[in-house]
């Protein structure tokens, strides 16, 4: 099974390549843009028995390593 | 006096840490990271700037893990002191013994070039040679060097004299190059005895390389 794992700032902690990305996309005259968050994801192959045990060893991974709590956010997607 | 420096893969300023501290009068240990342990008798742990484990995942986020971290977490909470440079103050926030984070530049460039700093606390042994609002001119060299910290604890960090150095002109303005907030540039922890900073003292050890007001913070360690 694979969990997907995105990793972004929080809310409220600015994110400049987000915000020079945005500037980037106006000057192309994408006017719709309102936000632009940019983040990271980390695709990790498993063998967990199954997506309930995957997504709270994910979890884990996320809170001791892949994501610092102090600025960034995660979400996890378990595909099985 | 004795130093002991402490080298990651990607570590490259523990040589200059050591020539810092060695013309002060310390005896130097450099330390790689597979040891578990640091000499009792040691009176500073430094962990020197560079790009340990490539800045892979986030800078300073391997290094971490490193056997090594283990021996300094307790050398700190035996009261013995810390001080981490650029890539090690990384370290240290990702470590939790310093409160905050190092984002992205602001400007999203890598910065290299002298800036000036302005003392905010001097009552830790790391500024206690300088007094407060005191100009120094050192060396920044850094990609993730944009200091954060929620307002919350931002307070208790002033409460607490915790902020040690800000970013300023030469004139002592505030004059921020990565978007810190309130341009810090140096923190330590509540027992003051482990400290960061992003500027790199120990590149400002000789006039003719451009500054040597490295040696005012680095001689404060020095009994």
């Amino acid at each position: 099974m694979k969990a997907i794992v995105n990793v972004s700032l929080k809310a409220g902690v600015l994110d400049s390549q987000g915000k020079a990305v945005k500037h980037a996309l106006d000057s192309l005259k994408f006017g719709s843009v309102k936000d632009v968050r940019v983040g990271k994801q980390i695709v990790l192959e498993l063998d967990s028995k199954d997506a309930a045990s995957a997504k709270e060893e994910v979890a884990q991974m996320c809170e001791a390593l892949l994501a610092n709590t102090v600025i960034e956010e995660y979400t996890i997607e378990i595909i099985s | 006096m004795k130093v002991s420096v402490v080298q990651f893969p990607g570590t490259n300023c523990e040589y200059d840490t050591k020539y810092a501290f060695e013309k002060l009068g310390a005896s130097i240990e450099i330390v790689w990271h597979q040891k578990s342990e640091i000499d009792a008798k040691s009176d500073l742990v430094v962990i020197a700037g560079g790009f340990s484990y490539g800045d892979y995942l986030r800078s300073g986020a391997i290094a971490r893990f490193s056997p090594v971290m283990d021996a300094v977490a307790k050398h700190a909470a035996r009261g013995g002191k810390v001080l981490g440079i650029c890539n090690g103050f990384q370290v240290l926030t990702e470590s939790r013994l310093l409160p905050g984070a190092l984002k992205r530049n602001e400007g999203l460039h890598f910065i290299s070039k002298h800036h000036h700093l302005k003392v905010a606390s001097n009552s830790n042994d790391f500024m206690r040679k300088l007094s407060i609002n005191d100009v120094v001119n050192i060396p920044i060299a850094h990609h993730d060097g944009n200091y954060y910290i929620d307002e919350e604890s931002k307070k208790s960090l002033y409460d607490n004299e915790q902020v040690l150095l800000h970013y300023c002109d030469e004139n002592g303005n505030i004059s921020n190059p990565n978007g810190s907030v309130d341009a810090i540039a140096g923190v330590c922890n509540a027992q003051k005895n482990v400290f960061g900073l992003m500027p790199h003292p120990e590149r400002a050890m000789e006039s003719i390389l451009g500054s040597q007001d490295g040696i005012k913070m680095l001689e404060g360690f020095f009994a």
